[in-house]
């Protein structure tokens, strides 16, 4: 069986403050296996943004990872010192942000800063250096790359820049390329573009691509299997195909059916009522039962595990045998010593 | 068929805005630059019947909210004049009659956090129109309507005394919205109020104004540049790019046959969420420079139905059939 | 008549808990220094305020005065007298009541010649940053170039104007005024400039967009939307700007050309004591010279917690 590029097992972060101690992602565990790309999804606050960061171990103090693992072609670097860590920032793990201009210094040519990245983490000087930088500015679709190899970032568009970046996070062919919305900032079609072309860059450079994203249509294009997060957890993942045609959580069905469909004409949106819970007040037992239109008497009281159903695994009450009655206790009395 | 169609409530004519983006006056003559200007927004007409949704469409740089502001009043129009009930805009008139226009138009705008003064508190914010055209003879009649007001997009009347910061991004959007009822006005303008949402918030707050809509017989003129969130509150889209609109039809019309070659990519680039394998063209190029737009058609270097003519002579929005107008010249010799 | 009832205990209740359970007392309440500062600030402010009560003489009523106590050393030195705990100076006055009622005068002259370099500098900026065009022009070039004088040239230039023209009727309350004009008037570049600045990308927002829909007079959106969203570091530059122009007022009264001997502020005694400094007799200097380092000190740490505690990036 191939090994998992990433893997991640009970992650759990906190952001301790003065008045509590926030939980911002909760036993979060997932794989990815060279050449896929998972998509993790969610809303704001959902988590998703720090599962990233947490992985790349850019978390901001006073915020620290407060259990878990997280293994990189089985070797773990959830525990490394912050240079080995950054050793293996950029060598082995591509990062690609929202914003293409805050990931590009406005001081330096793009070509600089591509050769830069790529002598830092390779034996190429010269010639080799300067053609294999431009090797790649052609690969990510930069039309005429030798001469836009002497430009500045301000003479790039945006969908253009966002190729650069691109270019950035491959230079040293990671095994893990991690992109953090990188679509968000870009204009519908050239969203299509950079989905499309970092598609083509994971089989070809079997990286694997964990996808971050709000835009669940992002994810139905260019992911092979999506997490779904809410409130710290994921409550679904599996395959796109089927969650995106037949979403399992409440919580699923409810995002799939709140996004306008061409299709849909003048209708009403489904919509889930409330909004997410604050980090400072997650619900006991599962964090969506307050929202839930199918909530039944073990929802408030116990915290669903992620279990296998169907291709899928989902965190969800509905498709588990419940706890049996004698143990429906509060959460906050239950649960393992 | 012989009845007169109603007078629209909302008519452009010509709508035109040229912002002047040069440098400053002694830089440009100590290093020998040109003027510049963009024309933000050129030749734009089109009516609003009364209770109906114009939706405009158009990625970044299509001056969309230009055409939003123009239509409230907040950016005068370099050409043209926008007529609410047959009366200008932005001619000149008199403080009464353009306090009552005021109080007629109103806007939601794209950010919720920019939207709301961080140091009011939401009472105020939804108060001030209120106040602002002394719609209540006294306090307890002005915090009585803000109470309704505020129940009325789905809020707790006591959450009032909160600050902007301590609502999340749909209740803000929320108490921008009722801000915006406050002077009950016919016609709202909505620039993009649900980009800034997650999308199980977008749905609630469409839904919202959908019913707000029905309930109050508004009218809205919806800015947004994405294809699926206007079809579900649209009758009437027209579709813009670089300034200019270069198709406007129904909505039923629009999505089943797209006619200008830009609103097919458009709508190309929607993700397909059915998984339906649906056979997607690869769009190419993204907007030009509205500095330096392309001579003749502006889409002309992405089109690819585009000819000899299309690069130097500029289509005219035309109805060439009854569909509505497009500007194409693809579309008008039946090339497409 | 419901919702009002339902209104007004939610307001008060919401302000008094904010305040208590701030984030700003707590950043506070957890640096020593600032506390230190602060009380530091409070007791010297206080003693001045009190200075009529608290001081042992009034070093201005000259029957109080006995030529025969001059020059005495602090209590606790051969030749000290009990009742001048820090001693006396030439004239005889006790050297810690005329530190409390000079303390009470470079307070004074400092609080408002920086009240009004921040009113004016709101004002100007506001104006400059909401209006643009040529007032702005107008408005920042003039501050350009009073930028290119030192704060104490200003100063100078308007207190010699104001001795020109009042001439033969200066008394001690009309150079009083002179003196916080003249500070006053050479302070307000920075408030104007960074109002202005904060106006700019205020004026931009849609909450304002939003007030001008409906019409709201622009100088009503100035003060009532614009205003409260740009005070934050107008505050921050207050407080430094406080300890600068106790500082200022010390500079021009040691050069002379502040208020006179017989109405001594801080500045004031230290020119009147290093006169008598090489003579051996230190106290006379030294003590309002510690006196004005202490409150310049503590103000201004005071103003560096205030900016870092109103710095979103640094919470």
């Amino acid at each position: 069986m191939t090994q998992p590029v990433l893997s991640v097992r009970n992650l759990r972060v906190e952001f301790p403050t003065r008045r509590a101690r926030l939980v911002a992602i909760d036993d979060v565990s997932f794989d990815i296996l060279p050449g896929e790309v998972l998509g993790m999804v969610g809303e704001s606050g959902a988590g998703k943004s720090v599962t990233g960061t947490a992985i790349v171990g850019l978390i901001e103090p006073p915020g620290r990872i407060a259990g878990g693992e997280i293994f990189l072609s089985g070797v773990r670097i959830d525990n490394l010192d912050p240079p080995a860590m950054r050793r293996i920032r950029g060598k082995r793990i591509g990062m690609v942000f929202q914003d293409p201009l805050t990931s590009l210094d406005p001081l330096y040519r793009i070509g600089e800063q591509l050769t830069e990245t790529i002598a830092t983490h390779s034996d190429l000087r010269g010639a080799a250096l300067r053609e294999r930088a431009i090797a790649l500015l052609s690969e990510v679709g930069i039309p005429a790359p030798a001469h836009r190899f002497d430009n500045y970032p301000h003479q790039f568009s945006g969908g253009m820049r966002q190729r650069v970046v691109l270019a950035l996070a491959l230079a040293a062919d990671p095994e893990l390329v991690i992109a953090d919305e990188p679509t968000t900032a870009l204009d519908v079609s050239v969203q299509a573009q950079i989905i499309e072309l970092m598609k083509r860059l994971a089989r070809r450079h079997r990286a694997a691509i964990l996808l971050i994203t709000h835009d669940m249509g992002v994810i139905a294009e260019a992911a092979d299997r999506v997490a779904v997060m809410y409130a710290g957890r994921i409550v679904e993942i599996g395959p796109v195909r089927d969650v995106v045609s037949a979403p399992l959580h409440p919580y699923t069905r409810g995002l799939m059916g709140s996004i306008p469909k061409l299709d849909g004409g003048l209708d009403r949106l489904v919509q889930i009522p409330g909004s997410m819970p604050r980090l400072t007040a997650i619900p006991p037992g599962c964090p969506f039962h307050p929202r839930c239109p199918r909530v039944f008497a073990p929802c408030p009281m116990h915290r669903p595990e992620l279990r296998p159903h169907a291709k899928a695994q989902v965190a969800c009450w509905l498709y588990h045998p419940a706890p049996s009655a004698q143990s429906e206790k509060p959460a906050t009395l239950a649960g393992p010593p | 068929m012989t009845v007169a169609p109603a007078a629209p409530l909302v008519r452009a004519e010509n709508l035109g805005r040229i912002f002047d983006v040069s440098s400053p006056w002694l830089t440009r003559v100590l290093e020998g630059l040109p003027r510049q200007v963009v024309v933000a927004v050129a030749d734009m007409s089109f009516e609003i019947a009364r209770k109906e949704t114009l939706a405009l469409v158009g990625e970044s740089g299509s001056g969309k909210s230009t055409v939003a502001k123009m239509v409230v009043g907040l950016v005068p129009p370099t050409t043209g004049e926008v007529f609410i009930d047959a009366m200008p805009m932005h001619g000149r008139r008199r403080g009464a009659e353009r306090r009552r226009l005021r109080r007629r138009i109103q806007m939601v705008f794209q950010d919720p956090y920019a939207s709301l003064n961080p140091r009011w508190r939401a009472l105020d914010i939804v108060a001030e129109p209120i106040r602002a055209f002394q719609l209540a003879a006294s306090r307890p009649e002005t915090a009585a309507r803000v109470g309704e007001l505020l129940r009325l997009v789905g809020l707790d009347p006591a959450d009032g005394g909160k600050y902007p910061h301590q609502f999340s991004g749909g209740q803000r959007q929320r108490i921008a919205i009722a801000r915006a009822l406050a002077s009950e006005p016919a016609f709202v303008v909505c620039d993009e109020p649900t980009s800034a949402l997650d999308v199980s918030v977008q749905a609630q707050i469409l839904n919202l104004m959908r019913d707000l809509q029905d309930r109050f017989g508004l009218t809205y003129l919806f800015i947004s540049h994405n294809l699926a969130v206007v079809r579900h509150m649209a009758h009437r889209i027209g579709v813009m790019y670089l300034g200019r609109l270069v198709e406007i039809a129904a909505a039923d019309a629009l999505f089943r046959a797209p006619r200008h070659p830009y609103t097919r990519m458009l709508l190309d680039a929607v993700p397909d969420l059915e998984m339906s394998g649906r056979q997607r063209k690869p769009v190419e190029g993204e907007v030009p420079d509205p500095v330096d737009p392309p001579k003749g058609c502006s889409f002309h270097p992405r089109c690819p139905f585009a000819d000899d003519r299309c690069k130097t002579e500029r289509p005219a929005l035309v109805a060439w059939n009854a569909a509505g107008p497009v500007a194409c010249h693809a579309v008008e010799e039946g090339r497409i | 008549m419901v919702e009002q009832l339902q209104f007004q205990p939610l307001r008060q209740e919401g302000r008094l808990t904010a305040a208590l359970d701030s984030d700003l007392l707590h950043a506070f309440l957890r640096s020593k220094i600032t506390v230190a500062a602060a009380l530091v600030t409070v007791a010297l402010v206080l003693a001045a305020v009190l200075a009529p009560w608290i001081a042992p003489y009034d070093p201005f009523d000259l029957r109080q005065l006995n030529l025969l106590d001059s020059h005495l050393p602090p209590a606790w030195l051969a030749g000290g007298d009990p009742g001048y705990l820090l001693g006396t100076d030439d004239q005889g006055r006790d050297v810690l009541s005329t530190i409390l009622y000079g303390s009470r005068i470079s307070l004074g002259v400092g609080v408002l010649a920086v009240g009004l370099a921040a009113a004016l500098g709101i004002v100007l900026g506001l104006i400059a940053g909401y209006a643009g065009g040529f007032l702005d022009a107008l408005i920042m070039r003039i501050a350009d170039v009073q930028l290119t004088f030192p704060a104490i040239l200003i100063a100078l230039l308007i207190d010699g104007t104001g001795r020109a023209l009042f001439g033969e009727h200066r008394n001690e309350t009309l150079e009083f005024w002179v003196l916080v004009l003249s500070i006053g008037l050479s302070f307000w570049v920075q408030y104007a400039r960074t109002v202005r600045g904060s106006t700019l990308v205020e004026k931009s927002k849609d909450y304002v967009l939003a007030a001008r829909l409906i019409g709201i007079h622009p100088a009503k959106i100035l003060f009532r939307h614009v205003l409260p969203n740009v005070i934050g570091p107008v505050l921050v530059i207050a407080t430094i700007n406080l300890a600068l122009a106790i500082i200022t007022e010390a500079t021009l009264s040691f050069l002379g050309v502040g208020l006179p001997p017989t109405q001594p502020s801080l500045g004031t005694l230290i020119r009147i004591g290093n006169n008598f400094l090489f003579a051996g007799e230190w106290w006379i200097a030294i003590f309002p010279g510690i006196t004005l380092a202490l409150l310049v000190v503590a103000i201004n740490l005071l103003g560096d917690w205030l900016r870092d505690a109103l710095n979103p990036r640094l919470q």
